[in-house]
C-alpha cells in the first residue's frame, strides 16, 4: 500500500509540484493550504506522514505541528524557508521529527520521508533493559512499548527509534553524526541540533528528573550513550 | 507578520542591548570593584572610599592643629600661672625680710640662744599658716654663711648650690626646685626664694620654700580639660566629615550602581533626581545620557529589525518559488535521456545554475545576517578534530575533480574546544574548497594545533599563491585574485567573507599568507573557551620551510 502523505502548505505552485514528485516517487499525496484546516484534515485522511510548512496562513506550523502531536506520533517533516537556529529548535521542539530547509532537492526530501517511515525490522521480541538498576527502563521492541516503574511512556516513533538504537548498544558512545545517520538517515549533513533537541524531548519523557539523566547520559564533547541496564 | 518570524526577531533583539552593554561594562569596571581578601583589603578600602579617605583626612589635619593649639593653651596658662607666683612670692619674701631684721635686733654673734630664738621665731612666723587655699602657703629656712653655726643650730633642709651662691653674693635669688611640702611626706615641685639677711649677729639667709602643689593640681586640670575637649573636638570633625561626605558619596554611588544596570542592559534604569544642587545636575546630567543612549539603542534596534525581517521575508518568498523550479527542473534532470540534445544540455545548464544561484542566494541572506547583527553563536564542546575530519571528508569529491592529493595531520589527541560547530565547519569547508580551486594539482594540508588558550587549524595549498597585498584583500566580499581563471566550484565570491565573519563571532582569527608560485596558508585560530580572549596561535602562519 502506498504510504499516505499530509502536504500542509500555503504556496499552490509548491504543492502541486511536491504533489506530482511524491506520486512519481510512490506517495499517495492529500493537500491543505490553512494551518487552521490541518487538524481537519490530518483527522480524515489519517496519513502515514505530514510535511508541514512552517509559514501559514490561519494558524502557524508550530501550532498544528503541537496539535498534531497532541493526539498522534506520526511523522512530520517541517518545510521551512528559514535557517535560523530560532526557527529550526522552535519547530523541532514543538514536535517536528526532522526539517528540510527551501529549496530542497526532491531526493533529499524523500529519503527523510523514507528514513521516517522506515520500522526497524521486529523481527525477534527483543526487550531491553536501561537506565538505573533500581529504575530501569524497559523497552518492548516489537510491542512499541517502553515502561518504567510500571508507568507506560508515550515516544513517537523516533524518539522510540532513538531510545532503542541507544540501548541496543548500552555500552557505546554515540556521536550525534551516527545517531543522524541511524535515526535520521542523514548521510553528510550533519545537524546536531535536531540530534541535541530530540534527546531533550526524549529526557523529558523517559528521566526522573532531565536536567541529571540517567537514562540517556551527555558524554562531554563525544555524543551520547545509554544508562548502564 | 507571522507570529514564528516574530519571535524569532524579538529573541534576536533581545540580546542586542546585552551586546551593546558589553562594550559599556568595561568603561563601569572601575565603579563596580569588588573586594579582595587578605592584607590588601585595607589598602583596597582606602583605595575604594571617597568616605574613608576624606574622614581620615580630615581627622588627621584637625588632630595635628587642635594638637598644637592644645599644647600652645597649655604652655601659655603654665607660664601664666606660675608668673604670678613668682610675683607673689618675691613681694612676699621681701614683706618677710623686714620683719626677720626685726628678730635678729641686739643680738651679737655669740649669742646662739638668742640667735635660735630669732630663727625660731622667723620661721614660726604666724603667716606661714594663713593662705588662701588654706594649707601651708610656704615654710622658711634661715641659715648661716657660717657652717659652725648652722650645725648648732640644726639647720637639715637642703638647698640647691646655685641658688646659694646668688642670695651669698648678696642678692635675691629665685629659683625652682623641689621642695618638702610640710605635713606631707616626700617632696614636691616648688619655688625658692632667697635673700641675705645682714645683722650684728653675722650674715644669714633667709629662704621662702613655696611648694607649687597647687599650681600643679590646677595645670593637671587644664592639660585634661583642653585634651578631653580636643579629642572631643577631633571625633565630632570627624563624624561632620563622615557625614557631609556621605552626602556627597551616597548620591554618587547611587549613579555607579545605576551605570553598572544600564550597563547590564537595563536600560530604563534612571536616577531619582530630588532639589537643585550639583548632586542632581549630576542625577540629571546622567538620567540624558542614558536617555539619549536609550534612544540610540531603539534606533540601533529598530534598524536591525527591519534589515532582520526584510532578510527573513526576501528569504521566504525567494525561496519557496526557488523549491518549486528546484523540483520541477530536478524532474526535468531526471527525464533528460529522452530529450533532443539541445533540450537536454539546457536542462543541464539549468540544474547546475539553480545550484550556483542557491548557494549565492543562501551567502547573500548568511552575510545579510552579520550586517543585521542578527548571527549568534551556539557554542558547545567538541573535539575539533572531528570537525575538521568531516570538512575534509565533504571536500574529498572536489580534491578527487581536480586531481589533489589532501592531507590532514590532525594529531592522535582530543582537542577539545568550546566552538559553534556548525560555523566552524562551514570555516574549513569554504578554505578547503579556495586551497583546491587554487592548488594547481600539488597537494593541499590541513594541521591541527592546540595550546592551553587556543586552537587553530592552517589550509595550506602550494598552488598560484598570492600576489603582495593580496593576503589582505581575499576577504573581501566577491573578491576575484585572478578575473581570468577558470571557476570549477563555481563559489559565489562570499565564502572567505563569511568565513572571517564566522570566525570573528568566536573571537578568534582568520589570516591569510601567500607568495607567488609558492601557495597559500589560511590559518584560522580560536579560543577553547567561548569569549575568551587570543594573544597567540599554537600554528605558525607562514610555513616553516618558507621562513628557512
Amino acid at each position: 500500500m502506498k504510504p499516505r502523505v499530509l502536504v500542509v502548505d500555503d504556496d499552490s505552485s509548491l504543492a502541486e509540484m511536491l504533489g506530482i514528485v511524491l506520486r512519481t516517487e510512490g506517495f499517495e499525496p492529500a493537500f491543505v493550504p490553512d494551518g487552521s484546516r490541518a487538524l481537519a484534515a490530518f483527522r480524515e485522511v489519517k496519513p502515514d506522514i505530514v510535511l508541514l510548512d512552517l509559514m501559514l496562513p490561519g494558524m502557524s506550523g508550530i501550532d498544528v505541528c503541537r496539535a498534531i502531536r497532541a493526539e498522534s506520533g506520526t511523522p512530520i517533516i517541517m518545510l521551512t524557508a528559514k535557517t535560523d537556529t530560532v526557527d529550526i529548535v522552535l519547530g523541532l521542539e514543538s514536535g517536528a521529527d526532522d526539517y528540510v530547509v527551501k529549496p530542497f532537492k526532491p531526493k533529499e526530501l524523500t529519503a527523510r520521508m523514507r528514513a521516517r517511515l522506515r520500522r526497524y525490522d521486529e523481527a525477534g521480541g527483543e526487550t531491553l533493559l536501561i537506565g538505573p538498576p533500581e529504575s530501569p527502563v524497559s523497552i518492548d521492541v516489537q510491542a512499541h512499548q517502553v515502561v518504567r516503574d510500571g508507568v507506560q511512556i508515550s515516544l513517537t516513533p523516533l524518539e522510540f527509534d532513538l531510545l532503542v538504537a541507544l540501548a541496543r548498544k548500552p555500552r557505546q558512545v554515540f556521536t550525534r553524526e551516527v545517531l543522524l545517520e541511524q535515526v535520521w538517515g542523514y548521510r553528510h549533513a550533519a545537524d546536531t541540533r535536531l540530534v541535541n533537541v530530540h534527546v531533550q524531548r526524549l529526557r523529558s519523557k523517559v528521566e526522573r528528573d532531565p536536567e541529571r539523566p540517567e537514562v540517556v547520559l551527555t558524554v562531554r564533547g563525544v555524543g551520547y550513550k545509554a544508562g548502564p541496564p | 507578520m507571522n507570529p514564528v518570524a516574530r519571535s524569532s526577531i524579538q529573541s534576536g533583539l533581545e540580546t542586542l542591548p546585552a551586546r551593546l552593554g558589553h562594550q559599556l561594562q568595561g568603561g563601569a569596571d572601575w565603579l563596580n570593584r569588588r573586594s579582595r581578601p587578605g592584607l590588601m583589603r585595607l589598602s583596597a578600602a582606602w583605595r575604594r572610599s571617597l568616605q574613608l579617605r576624606v574622614a581620615a583626612t580630615t581627622t588627621i589635619v584637625t588632630g595635628l592643629i587642635v594638637l598644637l593649639i592644645g599644647l600652645f593653651l597649655v604652655d601659655q596658662i603654665g607660664k601664666g600661672v606660675l608668673k604670678a607666683k613668682r610675683d607673689a612670692a618675691i613681694s612676699q619674701a621681701s614683706l618677710g625680710l623686714e620683719a626677720a631684721l626685726a628678730q635678729f635686733e641686739g643680738l651679737t654673734p655669740g649669742d646662739l640662744s638668742g640667735i635660735r630664738q630669732a630663727v625660731d621665731q622667723i620661721t614660726s612666723d604666724p603667716t606661714r599658716s594663713t593662705g588662701a587655699l588654706g594649707g601651708a602657703l610656704f615654710t622658711k629656712v634661715v641659715r648661716s654663711t657660717d657652717q659652725a653655726v648652722n650645725r648648732q643650730l640644726g639647720v637639715t633642709q637642703q638647698l640647691p648650690d646655685e641658688l646659694r651662691r646668688q642670695v651669698d653674693r648678696g642678692t635675691m635669688a629665685v629659683q625652682y626646685a623641689p621642695v618638702r611640702v610640710p605635713g606631707q611626706s616626700g617632696e614636691a615641685p616648688g619655688l625658692i626664694v632667697g635673700q641675705p639677711l645682714t645683722t650684728q649677729a653675722g650674715t644669714f639667709e633667709l629662704y621662702y620654700l613655696f611648694p607649687l602643689t597647687a599650681e600643679q593640681k590646677t595645670l593637671g586640670l587644664v592639660q585634661r580639660t583642653v585634651l578631653i575637649a580636643g579629642l572631643a573636638l577631633v571625633l565630632l570633625v570627624a563624624a561632620i566629615a563622615a557625614l557631609v561626605t556621605r552626602q556627597v558619596v551616597r548620591p554618587v554611588r547611587v549613579a555607579a550602581q545605576t551605570a553598572g544596570r544600564l550597563a547590564g542592559g537595563a536600560l530604563s534604569e534612571r536616577i531619582k533626581v530630588s532639589g537643585e544642587d550639583d548632586i542632581a545636575l549630576l542625577g540629571e546630567s546622567f538620567n540624558d545620557m542614558a536617555n539619549s543612549l536609550q534612544q540610540q539603542i531603539q534606533r540601533l534596534e529598530n534598524l536591525s529589525r527591519l534589515q532582520q525581517r526584510f532578510t527573513s521575508d526576501v528569504s521566504h518568498e525567494l525561496r519557496t518559488p526557488l523549491t518549486t523550479i528546484r523540483m520541477a527542473a530536478e524532474l526535468l534532470y531526471g527525464s533528460r535521456e529522452d530529450f533532443p540534445p539541445e533540450l537536454a544540455r539546457s536542462v543541464e545548464l539549468l540544474t547546475n545554475e539553480l545550484d550556483r544561484f542557491e548557494s549565492l542566494l543562501g551567502d547573500l541572506l548568511e552575510i545579510s545576517r552579520y550586517d543585521a547583527g542578527a548571527a549568534y553563536l551556539e557554542t558547545e564542546q567538541v573535539d575539533l578534530r572531528g570537525i575538521v575530519e568531516r570538512a575534509v571528508a565533504a571536500a574529498v569529491p572536489l580534491a578527487a575533480r581536480h586531481g589533489v592529493e589532501l592531507r590532514a595531520e590532525l594529531g592522535d589527541r582530543q582537542v577539545l574546544a568550546e566552538v559553534d560547530a556548525r560555523r566552524v565547519e562551514r570555516v574549513l569547508r569554504n578554505l578547503l574548497g579556495n586551497a583546491l580551486d587554487h592548488a594547481e594539482g600539488r597537494p593541499v594540508t590541513v594541521r591541527l594545533g592546540a595550546d592551553e588558550e587556543s586552537v587553530a587549524v592552517t589550509v595550506r595549498d602550494e598552488g598560484v599563491g598570492l600576489r603582495p597585498g593580496e593576503a589582505a584583500l581575499v576577504f573581501n566580499r566577491f573578491w576575484r585574485g585572478d578575473p581570468s581563471r577558470s571557476r570549477l566550484t563555481g563559489g559565489t565570491g562570499l565564502g572567505l567573507a563569511i568565513s572571517l565573519e564566522d570566525v570573528r563571532l568566536h573571537h578568534g582569527w582568520l589570516q591569510a599568507w601567500g607568495a607567488r608560485g609558492r601557495g597559500a596558508v589560511f590559518r584560522m585560530t580560536l579560543p577553547r573557551v567561548a569569549g575568551g580572549e587570543l594573544d597567540s596561535s599554537p600554528l605558525p602562519l607562514e610555513p616553516p620551510e618558507v621562513l628557512a
